[in-house]
């Protein structure tokens, strides 16, 4: 299906942070995931509620922001080399 | 105060306002200005429909009675909004590159363009989805009977139920109008998408406005707000990690299969790189959304105690007789309420109306859409009556359920259902392996055990399952019971129909995939789908039809409209480089066409179709591997055609070799006949002339006696002749007998030379007795016929003044050599002295035809040996060589 184009072994810097930038992306939700369930592991019954509600909604603006910078970048990533398909991690050999 | 009719005229007009933003929105799109309509900010606010009435009132009793846990169904589509990267970047594109129509054409397409697993999905959103319009009918006509409370007698006799009643009508009015106006080749519906749009914000206007009356007109601020907050019945701190993890990951499945999301985030996607900014602008309207929940049901809980939570938002503000706030907030409820129900009520005709509807209709016409009416019309009036019919069923479930639940649990059993497709989407979009099958049994095991544990038990206590039932499970089986299912009874009932629906149903799913095999088309899809950035466009999957050009424009007039499918055909003839309106009926056109028809009527129907106009009967993945089996067998034939001919040169070549050789025997045949009769006649000459002299008489008897004599002698002759003729004809022929039997040489060898050499002649034979001394299993006569033969030869022609003949025994009896001391035989003589005829000098003095050592050739061959001629022994030598073992009886 994909003929056997030669691609080389190391990339130019650029795309090594493209490749890196898709990596964060996949990376992000996980994280926020994470830390919005880091509050489970606060003693229950002595923290306040009105930290745990701070707390989780600075994590949100956080995300908000580092969403908002990573989209950007990765809109301009694509653009300048579009589509995953010189990602060899996202190809799978054929079934 | 204000008065029942004033909240119906308010009511009245924001809704007469929405319809002319959805008409402007539907007349820009319409003639090609809907720039800005296709803006990411609207996208994004169209996406806010998730924020239905459950959250503008629910969220507020949520957190009343459960503190911080309705956050959860925040976070958990905020975080697929932030791994858009991830998962929904690659749903839009299929969606946008297979003309998804809704969830369950995703799934149907996903799994071979499958009907019954579209079927099976739709009938899991119609009944999951079905209770989610009770509660936004609900939280109308309870916002109504809030101020009917403050209200006072001026709203004697207000009925909720007929609130709820004259909101759906109002609702399917407003859906039909603008949700079925046009078959739209992709689906989108600009004038919703716009109304949506607005309400977003009037929603989240409102929200803001009475959470900022709320913290700085009532609580004194951030700070003070805070304070409250710790001080609230709400203040400790006591989540559940169970329920807080399975909320999150059961809000963010749900945003990615409730089909009303499905619809706005991959449906009316118009670019993908939308949901890059959707990705942190949704999860920041969501925050903002939430943010001041949590002071409104503390400022609630501490001012209004004891009344509906839920109503916070409305009963605040009238409490401090802030009645203009309280009817903003009434049409931001308002608002929630109605998108949802808008775009769920578009989201389900479309599926109900391409799944079930128009399958069966096709169904029912086997005739084929040729021969049907307007398949256009037939469309339009399905998804209208299916706008009405799940309308119909929301406000069913309203007035069974009673309206009394909390608005937030019945949210959950929405969510718990419309989740079951995952298993099924998320495994169709990464997993190759996923099939049909395994897809199927994952969603009805999901649905059912769904139907069990939750959605029966939710439509009020006794209704559907009688308290007995709940307690003791059905027939008295206690491990079947609804809430405590195999014995599961102390886990939260949420958490617990999630675990069963979702684990089984993954579990089958996943189980029933590696066990099946997925059909052709199935793998097709798969492929197309899990790999769609590699390939965006798709599979060829049409071989040139029966269908004509004008057939399929006729068709498409009836689905696209007429002005629509004139124009994708004129483009496509265009394209082709034909003028006029009918391009060829090329493959890749039917493909073309069929993504265009499948924007209007889903994947599955389009191909139905499709297939019905171009071979009569569908053109699926099978039929071109049958056209492939035929390509192949007639490639086969031709390679059988190649070999044939071949085989017929190589006999014609064996032929005209088998021809040469005969013209070349037909030669020798006449030659040997010329030299036979030549044979013949020299001793029939001197037999007639002499038996004509003896017939004349007058000799005296010497003569006669003499004369006599030589005409005995001739015939002698003549007989030995055929006698010898008739021998090589019989060896030649194969036929004859060998006797073949044990004989010593020696003795063969003394019966020749008593034979060859009478008594008394000049030659002198030399012989080694004891190198003779061998015994073989040959035929003795033939062999010796051939020795006397030989040594005959050696008497006659032998020149030598005193001739000798030596007679050798080689290799222990494998060889015989004679040879005499003559002058031998020329080389150029030697090579022809077997052949027939063939002697040596002076005919008359051997008085032989030639045909003897021609004889002993072919004794030698019959009996497995061979006779040559041996060159420089001093004389003519002949090698008789003896068979190895005994001569092969199969002549004999």
């Amino acid at each position: 299906m994909r003929g056997p184009e030669p691609r080389p072994l190391f990339l130019v810097r650029a795309s090594y942070r493209r490749r890196r930038l898709r990596d964060a992306a996949r990376l992000a939700p996980a994280a926020a995931a994470l830390l919005w369930t880091l509050p489970l592991i606060w003693p229950r019954g002595e923290t306040r509620i009105s930290v745990v509600l701070v707390y989780l909604f600075v994590v949100w603006g956080l995300s908000v922001a580092v969403a908002a910078l990573m989209a950007r970048a990765l809109l301009r990533a694509d653009a300048a080399e579009p589509g995953p398909r010189d990602a060899p991690d996202e190809r799978e050999p054929p079934e | 105060m204000l008065s029942f009719n004033g909240l119906v005229a308010i009511s009245a007009t924001y809704v007469a306002f929405l319809f002319a933003v959805a008409f402007a929105a539907d007349r820009r799109a319409a003639r090609g200005h809907d720039g800005w309509l296709r803006s990411p900010w609207i996208y994004t606010l169209s996406l806010s429909i998730y924020c239905t009435a459950w959250t503008f009132y629910g969220a507020v009793g949520y957190a009343a009675r459960s503190g911080l846990e309705y956050l959860t169904i925040y976070l958990g589509p905020s975080l697929v909004m932030l791994g858009w990267w991830w998962l929904l970047r690659k749903l839009v594109r299929i969606g946008r590159a297979q003309r998804i129509t809704s969830i369950a054409d995703l799934v149907s397409s996903r799994f071979g363009k499958s009907t019954s697993l579209g079927v099976i999905v739709t009938l899991l959103a119609v009944v999951g989805v079905t209770p989610y319009i009770a509660l936004q009918l609900q939280s109308i006509s309870q916002s109504f009977a809030v101020f009917g409370a403050a209200g006072g007698a001026r709203w004697h006799g207000l009925d909720a139920g007929s609130v709820a009643l004259w909101s759906a009508a109002g609702l399917a009015l407003f859906t039909i109008l603008f949700g079925t106006r046009n078959l739209d080749a992709n689906e989108r519906h600009h004038g919703i998408v716009m109304a949506v749009a607005v309400e977003a914000v009037v929603k989240l206007g409102a929200l803001v406005a009475v959470g900022v009356f709320v913290v700085w007109g009532l609580g004194g601020g951030p700070a003070g707000m805070l304070a409250r907050i710790d001080a609230s019945p709400i203040a400790a701190w006591e989540q559940s990690g169970g329920r807080w993890v399975a909320y999150t990951a059961l809000s963010a499945a749900a945003l990615l299969c409730l089909p009303r999301m499905f619809q706005v985030l991959v449906v009316e996607n118009a670019d993908e790189s939308h949901l890059a900014t959707a990705s942190w602008a949704f999860p920041l309207y969501l925050l903002v959304m939430s943010l001041f929940v949590v002071p409104i049901a503390v400022m609630g809980l501490e001012l209004l105690p004891g009344t509906n939570p839920d109503m916070f938002v409305l009963t605040l503000p009238l409490s401090q007789g802030r009645e203009g706030l309280a009817v903003w907030a009434f049409l931001g409820g308002f608002s929630s309420a109605t998108s949802m129900v808008l775009v769920a009520t578009i989201a389900l005709a479309t599926m109900v109306s391409n799944h079930i509807v128009v399958p069966l209709w096709l169904r029912a016409r086997s005739g084929g859409a040729m021969m049907s009416g307007d398949v256009r019309s037939v469309v339009l009036t399905a998804r209208r009556l299916s706008i009405v019919a799940v309308l119909g069923l929301g406000y069913l479930y309203f007035r069974l359920s009673g309206g009394g639940a909390a608005l937030a649990s019945i949210g959950l059993v929405a969510f718990v259902g419309v989740v079951q497709v995952l298993p099924a989407m998320i495994g169709g979009l990464f997993w190759r392996g996923a099939t049909r099958g395994g897809a199927a049994a994952g969603l009805l095991a999901g649905f059912g055990l769904w139907l069990w544990t939750m959605f029966l038990p939710s439509v009020g206590d006794g209704a559907l399952l009688s308290a007995q039932v709940m307690a003791d499970g059905p027939w008295g089986l206690d491990w079947l019971r609804p809430r405590a299912l195999f014995g599961a009874a102390t886990l939260d009932p949420v958490l617990h129909a999630a675990i069963w629906s979702l684990g089984i149903n993954t579990a089958l799913f996943v189980a029933v995939s590696l066990l099946s095999f997925p059909g052709p088309v199935e793998r097709l899809q798969g492929a197309q789908f899990v790999n769609v950035f590699d390939h965006s466009d798709n599979p060829g999957s049409w071989m040139r039809g029966a269908a004509e050009a004008e057939d399929l424009l006729v068709m498409a007039q009836r689905i696209l409209g007429p002005a629509e499918a004139q124009q994708v055909f004129a483009r496509a003839a265009g394209a082709q480089g034909k003028a006029g309106w009918l391009p060829d009926v090329t493959p890749g056109f039917i493909q073309e066409l069929e993504r265009e028809l499948a924007g209007s009527v889903g994947a599955a129907t389009a191909h139905a179709m499709l297939g019905q106009m171009t071979q009569g009967a569908s053109v699926s993945v099978e039929d071109l591997i049958a056209v492939a089996d035929e390509a192949a067998q007639i490639m086969e034939y031709s390679t059988r055609l190649e070999q044939k001919s071949a085989e017929l040169e190589r006999t014609a070549g064996a032929l005209r070799e088998a021809n040469a050789k005969l013209t070349a025997l037909s030669v020798q045949k006449d030659a040997f006949l010329s030299q036979i009769s030549h044979e013949l006649r020299t001793p029939m000459t001197s037999i007639r002339a002499f038996s004509e002299i003896l017939q004349a008489g007058g000799l005296n008897p010497q003569e006669q006696t003499r004369f006599a004599g030589i005409i005995g002698e001739e015939a002698g002759r003549l007989t030995r002749l055929l006698d010898e003729l008739l021998d090589l004809a019989v060896l030649e022929s194969g036929q004859g007998r060998l006797d073949v039997r044990a004989v010593r040489l020696d003795e063969m060898i003394d019966r020749a030379l008593a034979a060859a050499l009478p008594e008394g002649g000049s030659m002198k034979v030399l012989r080694r007795r004891a190198e003779e001394a061998v015994a073989l299993e040959t035929d003795a006569d033939r062999l010796t016929q051939v020795f006397i033969n030989l040594i005959t030869n050696a008497r006659k022609y032998c020149d030598a003044p005193a001739p000798e003949l030596r007679i050798e025994v080689r290799d222990a009896g494998r060889a015989v050599d004679f040879i005499d001391n003559g002058s031998g035989i020329a080389p150029e003589q030697s090579r022809v002295i077997f052949e027939k005829f063939s002697r040596l000098g002076d005919p008359g003095k051997a008085g032989g035809a030639g045909l003897g050592l021609a004889i002993c050739r072919e004794i030698m061959s019959r009996l497995g040996g061979a006779i040559s001629y041996l060159p420089g022994q001093g004389g003519a030598a002949f090698r008789v060589a003896l068979p190895a073992t005994a001569p092969s009886l199969s002549n004999a």
